[in-house]
């Protein structure tokens, strides 16, 4: 552990410590891109401070400039009082911060305790520094009550507790400043409930913590007081419990913005899509769909609640018709239609919006027009003889554009080039345009700012009130819960119970984690 | 029959030697993260420098130097591409093939004109089988004697070195705190990174590795089992060497297994030259050589377990934004 970490006594009374993080002025740009301008931020000790802010407002790189991993470009740190540089992340672990990335920084087929070690070894030979870190393991974990199995290979383990070694890493090596970068965003609400009382519980032994999100429920949950960002800068300072939720949105988005998109009630007709007794088994023979039944009726929304990996992907994939059923049917708008191909379905009146736009959604090298048509490329409207018809296509997507406001408007302009919010209304508009009687839609505002997503929300209720069939996959609860209409729950490859729309975040919590309904 | 299956271990034995180095040598850079397909060639440059070198200087030891100097210098242009300009590893190991089957030829047939030959080696030039302990005396104790004598004893030091360098791999890989930071360069550069170690220090460091291992094959090829560099005379082995990799699923124990396998194939081939076989008649000696080859694409088929590479093989390692 590095030594020369200034020991700092926990807070008592009377006794006031330095703000444990200062910065004063910092700036940073690639390119000609202002990620942050001017921030100033100040961290008490011993408190929880929150940092929201959207998708791109300059989160991460504030951290990243704060863990070492970029430069400010100008513009001063301080830590404990004292001013200090970061050149890299070994100058920030001997300054006592830790971080835990949004996407974990640990090696799978390592165990725990290796993963622990990696970079504080002890020596050159592994065994004495094993036992030492084996024993400060049970020492952490007495203290914080942070279980894990040291011996565990920390692919095999759950997320929840993937984040626990990681919170094991910064603290083995002496962190007194835990930043965490979006750290509920792949728990389960039991999960994240117990990583907050992990956080507590760090705060009552004088550690500081700063948590960035983008869930202004976090927030008031958890911090003692929280920062706003937007574009790049600092916009505001409160302490948490003088402010409230709508106060937050507004001051992240800069203007006032609705939480909850208005809905009426459904009015649910025909059966549309009609999934039953699905099947799928994975390449590696993992059965991934053990069995799922559901019906989507048209002028409905249908939620699929659950954590990421539990099935979802495979259902949207098997009803898409890009990953084959082992057993079970489908029907769409009653013909049984399993086996047939993307293109078939679509032709049948089936839209799909792909979990992942970057990997299925779109192919971001192309640009937005040539986006626009994918998949209905052969289509009579954007042909002429055998060539495409450039100008239809062109004029198509001028309209798409319009009706989704994507920005900028520039049918020519790179994909990769539009931020995800706008990549998102892309795929919308090509798959609602062709006026499908089925829509089934993944994760709909993953990577999305507060803005479009009210905008892709409300998309949504307006095409239910139009009659279409909706099936919704969402990790995100909150979503789930302002659009679904019914919702179901899965868990491992299995429908763990249907709740109406407007169940609680408690019960529809219960079934994520595999508990069966009381009813059930 | 006991006589003949002592000769063919034997030189099992001798064979495995060049693909067990240079196996071990793709291990180290693989389990970095960094795909070595030039390890062919850096075999063959090693194997001329080192010729070149012995020839020139006299001595077989400064020749293992020089072949160990040349094939780092070839991994340190390989980890230049892929590693700091981030190149396409593939493509970098291509590239490095090309150059050492160009530059070996260009260079024996400027300096020594003998149409790419480098002279042959004489005494000191080359290296000198060992002989163990007693092993004169037992080789007329029936069974251990020929074990001992001939299978065991009288080979180069480049061979006990080879088959020591595969346990202590395994040792270096899982148990010293380098073996760490390499097999988790490897899996995922990002986690190294944060935990403050630098990935592009430890990815060079494992190809300095990989170096050294091509440069002690090389040599082994041209100053022992062969007195002197002959044009294009790794043929193939840098491929079968990727080939028992892949095969040992990049594990060390399990490589040195892969390469004797791969050795023994090799030296079944050489011994059933010409000959007639019950049933089948002429020995298929190509299917035979075809075989190390053929085993690998049946295991990467996935019919025999499974071959998962280090995750982070093959890319080079950006800081995301």
């Amino acid at each position: 552990m590095p030594s020369e970490v200034t020991p700092q006594a926990p807070p008592s009374p009377g006794q006031r410590r330095p703000p444990a993080i200062e910065l004063v002025g910092i700036s940073k740009s690639f390119g000609a891109v202002q990620a942050n301008r001017d921030i100033a931020l100040r961290v008490e000790a011993g408190t929880i401070h929150g940092v929201i802010g959207e998708n791109g407002a300059g989160k991460s790189t504030l951290m990243s400039i704060l863990y070492g991993f970029y430069q400010a470009d100008s513009g001063d740190i301080l830590v404990g009082g004292r001013k200090v540089s970061i050149p890299d992340s070994q100058a920030a672990i001997a300054l006592g911060i830790g971080m835990v990335h949004q996407h974990f920084m640990l090696v799978e087929p390592f165990t725990v305790l290796e993963n622990v070690m990696l970079g504080a070894e002890g020596g050159a030979l592994l065994n004495r520094g094993r036992a030492k870190a084996r024993a400060e393991l049970v020492r952490l974990e007495r203290e914080y009550d942070l279980r894990v199995d040291p011996d565990a290979i920390v692919g095999d383990l759950p997320v929840g507790q993937q984040q626990r070694v990681e919170i094991l890493k910064a603290l083995y090596r002496g962190a007194d400043i835990l930043i965490l970068d979006e750290p509920t965003g792949v728990l389960t609400p039991d999960e994240a409930d117990q990583l907050f009382r992990i956080l507590a519980q760090l705060k009552s032994q004088g550690k500081t913590v700063v948590l960035i999100t983008h869930k202004l429920r976090e927030i008031m949950a958890i911090t003692d007081s929280c920062s706003v960002m937007r574009q790049g800068r600092m916009v505001a300072t409160r302490p948490t419990a003088g402010t409230s939720v709508e106060e937050l949105a507004e001051l992240m988005v800069g203007r006032r913005v609705l939480l909850r998109v208005e809905k009426g009630p459904a009015n649910p007709a025909e059966i549309r899509l009609k999934v039953e007794d699905a099947r799928v088994v994975d390449g590696q023979g993992v059965e991934r769909l053990r069995g799922v039944s559901l019906e989507v009726r048209a002028g409905e929304i249908v939620g699929v609640a659950g954590v990421a990996g539990n099935g979802q992907s495979e259902l949207l994939e098997a009803i898409a018709g890009i990953r084959p059923l082992a057993s079970g049917e489908i029907t769409l708008c009653g013909k049984p239609c399993a086996g047939t191909d993307p293109n078939g379905l679509r032709a049948e009146g089936l839209a799909h919006v792909p979990e992942d736009r970057h990997r299925m959604g779109l192919v971001t090298k192309f640009d937005a027009k040539e986006n626009v048509i994918l998949g209905y490329h052969d289509r009579a409207e954007y042909r002429s003889g055998l060539f495409l018809d450039r100008g239809a296509i062109l004029e198509a997507c001028r309209r798409h554009m319009q009706d989704f406001d994507v920005r900028p408007p520039a049918p020519d302009l790179k994909t990769a080039n539009f931020s995800g919010g706008n990549q998102q209304k892309i795929v919308l508009a090509r798959e609602i345009e062709q006026d499908p009687a089925v829509l089934i839609v993944g994760q709909p505002t993953r990577g999305v700012d507060v803005g479009a997503i009210e905008a892709i929300h409300r998309r949504l209720i307006e095409l239910r009130d139009a009659g279409k069939a909706i099936l919704l996959v969402s990790v995100e609860l909150d979503e789930i819960r302002a659009l679904s209409d019914r919702v179901l729950v899965m868990f491992d490859g299995r429908v763990m119970g249907e709740l109406p729309g407007d169940a609680g975040e408690r019960e529809i919590g219960l079934l994520m984690s595999g508990v069966e309904a009381a009813h059930a | 029959m006991f006589d003949a299956l002592i000769l063919m271990l034997d030189s099992t034995v001798r064979l495995s030697t060049p693909l067990l180095l240079t196996a071990l040598a793709g291990l180290y850079a693989e389990r970095s993260g960094v795909f070595d397909i030039g390890l062919e060639g850096k075999l063959l440059i090693a194997a001329f420098a080192a010729a070149a070198t012995a020839s020139v200087t006299g001595s077989a030891w400064l020749g293992a130097l020089a072949g160990m100097g040349a094939s780092i210098l070839f991994a340190l242009l390989h980890g230049l591409a892929c590693i700091t300009y981030r190149g396409n590893q593939i493509v970098s190991g291509v590239a490095i093939n090309f150059l050492a089957a160009g530059l070996t030829a260009l260079l024996g047939t400027a300096w020594f004109h003998q149409g790419g030959r480098t002279p042959p080696l004489m005494g000191g030039e080359r290296f000198q089988t060992l002989q163990l302990p007693f092993a004169e005396s037992l080789a007329d104790v029936p069974v251990i004697g020929g074990i001992y004598s001939e299978l065991l004893s009288g080979h180069y030091l480049l061979v006990y070195v080879a088959f020591a360098a595969a346990p202590f791999s395994w040792w270096v890989l899982y148990r010293t705190r380098f073996g760490l930071r390499l097999r988790a360069v490897g899996e995922n550069p990002a986690a190294v990174d944060t935990a403050g170690i630098s990935v592009v220090r430890m990815r060079y460091l494992a190809l300095v590795c990989a170096g050294v291992l091509c440069g002690l094959a090389g040599a082994y090829l041209a100053v022992a089992q062969s007195a002197g560099f002959i044009k294009d005379m790794s043929a193939g082995k840098g491929f079968i060497a990727l080939a028992a990799l892949i095969f040992s699923k990049w594990r060390p124990i399990q490589v040195m297994f892969a390469c004797l396998l791969f050795g023994f194939l090799d030296a079944a081939a050489i011994r059933l030259q010409g000959q007639e076989l019950p049933l089948i008649g002429a020995a298929p000696v190509q299917l035979i050589q075809a075989l190390p080859y053929i085993l690998t694409v049946v295991l990467l088929a996935g019919f025999i377990g499974k071959a998962v590479p280090p995750k982070a093989g093959g890319t080079p390692y950006v800081k995301e934004r």
